[in-house]
């Protein structure tokens, strides 16, 4: 069994986001970035099943400019087989069926079991390339999914709705887009580091793989920053006094209670 | 002047207050001549008429096919496709959920169109369907639009809209819509034991943090939430420590969450736990660090041990609320 795992390269969650001069987009410049967390959670859950035996292979796919080699190579550096980079620095830009189209133009060509994304790439948290990818691909698709068992070609997963997991049962070949399931990502070891570097990692223009340039559907037209919130009061005194005033200004100023 | 296309959503037969946030968010873009339709899928969707017409639908589209009692991707997105083109629908708007956002995506790629996700607030102005929209859960803000790909959609954020009632009843329609073979379906819905309030939907939440030393002294937590009549957040420190299971994060990689109120204790504030929270209404803090980053975001703080001033605030807000 083989399966692709789409990674994002996006910003560490821990920066500080500031604005660039178009107001447009995020000012990256010296920040650090990152595989997706999601994504991360997607490959760790296929690095698995190879190693329980049930898949065989695991390619890991990316879409846009030369960053993104990066991800494609911290991927391969904890245990992807090989990596295929879409390589077009405008996809960067490019709204969410334009990317998903880029990266399923890709995709095709391994015809995999199963394909895997995060829920989201964290920036964009758009939740959006994951569905797209599987409409595009003409797959089923889970999204959210938290945990996975697959059987005889026929797969059980658990997704997370509001307040409860719901139970989908389908066949493969699938997608899944994943959140945060039972299992830690492992960190890439100095080994693991050593190895991806002569692992295979395939650039290809996606130009090349049949994508076609369209223009956006969906326009960035300003980006801001949350207003800053007024300053608040600190209680004083011993605990209990603390706790009462607060209770009374929760109650009297606030009045959430 | 539009006219709008709601998917509603339904749990065990109960329509999700969400999705009237989103008809009546629809009826706002259409305006007093334009038309809302609000599309119920599965066993009873005819029972959403009374609520969906107050809420500002002119018609309830009805497809009530069992096929639709149990959720598959393909079929929904097949039938919110479906009734788009038959109803010539220029803008197509469903709940910001986990079931809304995972339709609308998969439906956008089958139309050709473009989606904005997760919007907090939405305008038709010339240029088409603009949103507002968080990204970076919330570090930033960006205004997007759709100028041209119709129908334009778009998710909205649980709780981000009001329900406005126009006291109007909905025309029932029913509406012949292809069931596709589903390839992937839900067979079962699995709720926790202790019916717990999902910190996503909850109008309080109260979270627990590092400074709470032990996953044992949760409790501390829980029954100040439980006073409060809210939910049990967490921080991403101790869910990554196991004390508590990754649905109770709130966070970059956990929830993002707007409640009336937010009691952070024990958390000093990480950048990716601040960007989860902070546009809370109003942020409580209790930590013993004052120099603490969370304080600067508190509307109210005490600087103080959690295991004193906890229990001593959960029998003040007894007090208050007996």
């Amino acid at each position: 069994m083989k399966i692709v795992v789409c990674v994002k390269h996006v910003p560490d969650t821990e920066a500080r986001i500031r604005i660039a001069a178009d107001g447009k987009r995020p000012d990256l410049a010296g920040v650090k970035t990152i595989v997706s967390p999601y994504d991360e959670y997607a490959l760790e859950e296929a690095l698995l099943l190879r190693e329980s035996g049930a898949a065989t292979e695991i390619v890991a796919i990316s879409a846009g400019g030369d960053e993104v080699a990066a991800s494609l190579r911290q991927a391969l550096a904890v245990g992807a087989d090989r990596a295929v980079h879409v390589h077009d620095p405008a996809l960067a830009g490019a709204d969410a069926l334009s990317r998903a189209k880029a990266l399923a133009a890709a995709i095709t060509a391994e015809a995999p079991d199963l394909v895997f994304t995060g829920k989201m790439g964290v920036g964009d948290d758009e939740g959006q390339v994951g569905p797209m990818l599987a409409e595009l691909l003409d797959r089923p698709h889970v999204g959210n999914a938290g945990k996975l068992t697959i059987e005889a070609g026929r797969f059980t997963a658990w997704r997370g709705v509001e307040g409860a997991v719901e139970v989908m049962e389908g066949s493969l070949p699938a997608l899944l887009t994943w959140d945060k399931g039972e299992h830690e990502p492992r960190y890439a070891s100095l080994k693991g580091i050593m190895a991806a570097k002569k692992k295979p990692l395939d650039v290809r223009k996606a130009a090349d793989l049949g994508v076609v340039a369209e223009p956006p559907r969906v326009v960035r037209e300003s980006m801001e920053l949350p207003p800053p919130r007024p300053a608040g009061k600190i209680l004083t005194g011993d605990a209990a006094t603390a706790a009462h005033e607060l209770a009374r200004l929760l109650h009297e100023e606030a009045k959430v209670l | 002047m539009a006219t709008v296309l709601v998917l509603l959503e339904r749990r065990a037969g109960e329509l999700k207050r969400a999705s009237l946030q989103a008809v009546s968010a629809a009826r706002q873009l259409a305006g007093p001549s334009g038309r809302v339709d609000a599309l119920a899928l599965g066993t009873g969707a005819e029972t959403c008429a009374a609520a969906v017409g107050p809420a500002g639908a002119d018609r309830l589209l009805v497809a009530a096919d069992a096929a639709f009692d149990r959720y598959a991707p393909e079929t929904y997105s097949a039938a919110l496709a479906h009734a788009a083109k038959d109803g010539g629908s220029e803008i197509v708007l469903a709940a910001g959920t986990s079931l809304g956002r995972d339709v609308a995506a998969r439906t956008a790629a089958k139309l050709s169109t473009g989606l904005l996700s997760d919007v907090i607030a939405l305008e038709l102005s010339p240029g088409g369907l603009r949103g507002r929209r968080p990204l970076y859960s919330g570090k930033a803000f960006a205004w997007e639009s759709i100028p041209q790909a119709r129908p334009a959609m778009a998710t909205l954020r649980p709780n981000a809209f009001a329900v406005t009632s126009t006291g109007q009843a909905a025309e029932v329609v029913t509406l012949a819509v292809p069931v596709v073979a589903a390839r992937v379906i839900a067979t079962r819905l699995e709720t926790p034991p202790e019916q717990e309030l999902d910190v996503a939907e909850a109008p309080v939440i109260v979270s627990g943090g590092r400074g709470l030393k032990a996953p044992e002294h949760f409790s501390l937590v829980r029954d100040l939430a439980k006073a409060l009549g809210g939910a049990v957040g967490a921080s991403r420190a101790v869910v990554d420590a196991g004390w508590i299971p990754h649905a109770h994060q709130v966070g970059q990689t956990g929830k993002v969450v707007s409640p009336g109120l937010y009691v952070a204790c024990g958390i000093s504030g990480a950048i990716q736990h601040l960007a989860g929270m902070s546009s809370s209404k109003v942020i409580v803090a209790i930590n013993k660090d004052a120099d603490a980053p969370i304080f600067k975001v508190a509307t109210y703080g005490i600087v103080g041990d959690v295991f004193e001033v906890l229990p001593k605030l959960t029998e003040e807000v007894k007090k208050l609320r007996s």
